[in-house]
């Protein structure tokens, strides 16, 4: 296994190496200066002087061999403002984190018993409604979904639907960047009520939009374990039917569920990019959109980076969760 | 019997065109007999085929209809009440109240009239959203198609020619590396980079969903392709001296034409959601286009979902239909055409005696 782990992050490598080319050169030659998008004063030498900062008057060898050489010693590059990328990134990628978490605690909290009901009544009436329900969040775009809960919902219910906090923190407060964990670990039991309150609607968006994902796949599984001996031994043995889904069917089949939220988690991160930006979520996600619109260079290479990593990863952690749950798998 | 018809019909292709009308006759009533199972299966299916084909011809004569008129009466005719862009001026106003501010405002709600109400400039909502129907519903269908186009016949390279350490298998290998770095993106992140770097329009959209689309075929198809190229029915065509080319397309791409079509169905509706994202963030379609991701973008910064929620809601609802509607057909069919979940579905319907130990061994 720790072969099949060491194995699976070498490849990482070759991975990352071609998205950061793939970025920047299309980054680049797309729009070979951004200095006039950038500069505030929009005066020839005010425009000179940030090509001559950034050496966009270089060739683009130059400038990618240049990036990669920073790039390895740990150096990603400033945005347009000067500000570094790297430390930026790893201050948002936390709560980015933290709210794919949320999202992903909901889809299995309701999104494999609405599978499991699904399967239990294949064919029939639950089976559609629950069929009709996820295709619902698969079909409704992710900004319409975010704006109605946050300016629908969020008001009625007098849910928080901006921010991870209600106030400001001072500064060094945070720990982790992670606002659940903060208070935790802050011991402050207010903070924490709020920094829940404030998860409840971006997690909700994110979790409706991709509950097909859990539900389908139990659902799929379910259908091919129910027939089982092992299934049918249970009923005979008089068990309950709740008894037998939930004990018997529903932990053969959370194998492959497991390995699709995995998978998932990765599909997740797309959607923060929408969803954070609706709720003011200080994650990735906004920050991704902020350096996109921005022609932040340096900044969307290192966003992408972050992303690649973290889909691998998320692949990474669903296969080895595949082979502990099933020791059936080799590991090759 | 043979001398005969030869005798009757001197030409000969006459009754070989008779034949094959015959078998291709078949072929569509046991394709009809196998669509009719399909709807029989799970009446959403139905209810997503129903949908779709509602869409589509309202999508066709939305085109269709003002050349048509053109031609048959002398002036355009348009299923659009009014058209996308009209507005009244002075438009009729209703007086808004929010807080201690009353002003009025050109947002009708929905009435006979205007059945789903008017925007800010007093155009009818229903006019326009049927109008941006076409390019939208175009945008899904055809740029699916080019990725699955793109993705597929690389799919195809990469699974019929995996020898190793030939020069085939290492263009294969090549392949799927560049597969392997793109699937690493997050597509909805890389497309809204694209489309940021090549300037706001309908085409840079376009082209960054292109860019960022393909790499799932080539996953879908390769594995298919693996499949199929170990079945007896290919290993008998090679050995007949069949050549590759015509072994894939006779073979190989007739089998895996189901799954591919599966997921082009379901990927439809997914394309044309990434599409209008892109748009709502305001990089994609320039505004003066009607489009449903831009309309639900103006609405919102002109902050309508206060004072007329029924501007964002009908253009975000064309999407959430159109997309649900291809999402039940696809996802019908995905469960009918799967060996696997139909199986375990006949199972499920049918009280398990006889069926299930036949099954588990042929897993």
């Amino acid at each position: 296994m720790v072969i099949f782990v060491g194995k699976r992050l070498l490849q990482l490598v070759p991975v990352l190496f071609g998205v950061v080319t793939i970025t920047f050169f299309f980054t680049h030659v797309a729009v070979p200066n951004p200095c006039a998008a950038w500069t505030k004063a929009r005066t020839p030498g005010a425009v000179q002087a940030c090509v001559v900062t950034f050496g966009f008057d270089k060739p683009l060898s130059v400038q990618y061999t240049t990036y990669l050489q920073n790039l390895i010693s740990g150096n990603w590059g400033t945005n347009s403002v000067q500000q570094p990328v790297l430390p930026s990134i790893l201050r948002a990628f936390p709560e980015t984190l933290e709210l794919v978490f949320a999202s992903l605690l909901l889809m299995v909290v309701l999104g494999i018993p609405l599978g499991v009901v699904a399967a239990n009544g294949a064919g029939r009436w639950p089976d559609h409604l629950v069929r009709t329900f996820y295709l619902s969040g698969w079909a409704t775009p992710t900004y319409l979904g975010g704006l109605i809960l946050a300016i629908v919902v969020g008001p009625a219910l007098g849910l928080p639907y901006t921010g991870d906090f209600s106030s400001a923190k001072p500064p060094g407060w945070e720990i982790v960047h992670m606002s659940v964990i903060d208070a935790m670990l802050r011991l402050d039991p207010g903070a924490l009520a709020d920094a829940i309150l404030h998860l409840i609607l971006p997690a909700t968006a994110l979790a409706f939009l991709n509950m097909g994902i859990a539900t389908r796949m139990t659902r799929g599984s379910m259908l091919e374990i129910l027939p089982m001996d092992f299934v049918k031994t249970a009923r005979m043995k008089g068990l309950t039917n709740f008894w037998v889904l939930y004990r018997h069917a529903l932990r053969n089949s959370l194998i492959s569920t497991t390995t699709v939220l995995g998978i998932a988690a990765g599909g997740l991160l797309s959607g923060t990019v929408v969803i954070e930006n609706i709720f003011r979520w200080p994650g990735i996600g906004t920050y991704a959109f902020n350096a996109i619109i921005g022609y932040e260079f340096a900044e969307t290479i290192g966003i992408v980076i972050v992303f690649a990593v973290g889909v691998v990863l998320a692949n990474l952690v669903a296969d080895v969760l595949y082979g502990l749950l099933d020791p059936r798998v080799e590991w090759r | 019997m043979a001398g005969d018809a030869r005798a009757t019909q001197p030409a000969g292709w006459l009754s070989r065109k008779r034949k094959w009308l015959t078998s291709q006759l078949t072929h569509l009533r046991s394709g009809l007999r196998g669509f009719l199972r399909i709807m029989r299966a799970n009446p959403l299916t139905l209810v997503g085929f129903v949908m779709v084909v509602l869409i589509v011809s309202v999508a066709v004569l939305v085109v269709l209809l003002p050349p048509i008129g053109q031609a048959l009466v002398g002036h355009p005719v348009s299923i659009l009440p009014y058209g996308p862009n009209y507005y009244p001026s002075p438009c009729p106003t209703r007086i808004v109240t929010t807080g201690n501010y009353s002003y009025p405002t050109c947002t009708l709600p929905p009435s006979t009239e205007h059945l789903l109400g008017t925007d800010n400039l007093g155009r009818d909502m229903l006019s326009r959203v049927m109008a941006a129907l076409p390019l939208d519903l175009a945008i899904g269908f055809v740029v699916t198609a080019f990725a699955a186009l793109l993705g597929g016949s690389l799919g195809l390279v990469a699974g019929y020619w995996n020898q190793p350490r030939t020069i085939k298998g290492a263009i294969s290998v090549a392949i799927l590396r560049l597969t392997d770095i793109f699937l690493a993106f997050p597509s909805l992140v890389l497309a809204l980079a694209i489309a940021a770097t090549l300037g706001r329009g309908t085409l840079p959209t376009v082209l960054a969903i292109l860019l960022t689309w393909w790499p799932y075929y080539v996953r879908l198809v390769r594995g298919e392709v693996l499949v199929v190229k170990h079945q007896p029915y290919v290993t008998a065509a090679k050995a007949a001296g069949l050549s590759d080319l015509r072994i894939l397309i006779r073979h190989v791409i007739r089998n895996i034409l189901e799954p591919v079509t599966v997921y082009y169905t379901l990927d439809v509706g997914t394309v044309l959601v990434t599409f209008s994202t892109i748009s709502f963030i305001g990089i994609g379609v320039p505004l003066d286009v009607p489009e449903w991701g831009n309309m639900v973008e103006y609405y919102q910064t002109q902050n309508l979902m206060g004072i007329a929620p029924w501007t964002i809601l009908a253009a975000g609802g064309a999407i959430f239909v159109t997309v649900l509607a291809f999402s039940l057909l696809g996802d019908g069919l995905r469960d009918v055409l799967d060996p696997r979940s139909r199986r375990a579905l006949a199972q499920a319907a049918v009280p398990t005696t006889v069926a299930a130990p036949a099954a588990l061994g042929e897993a």
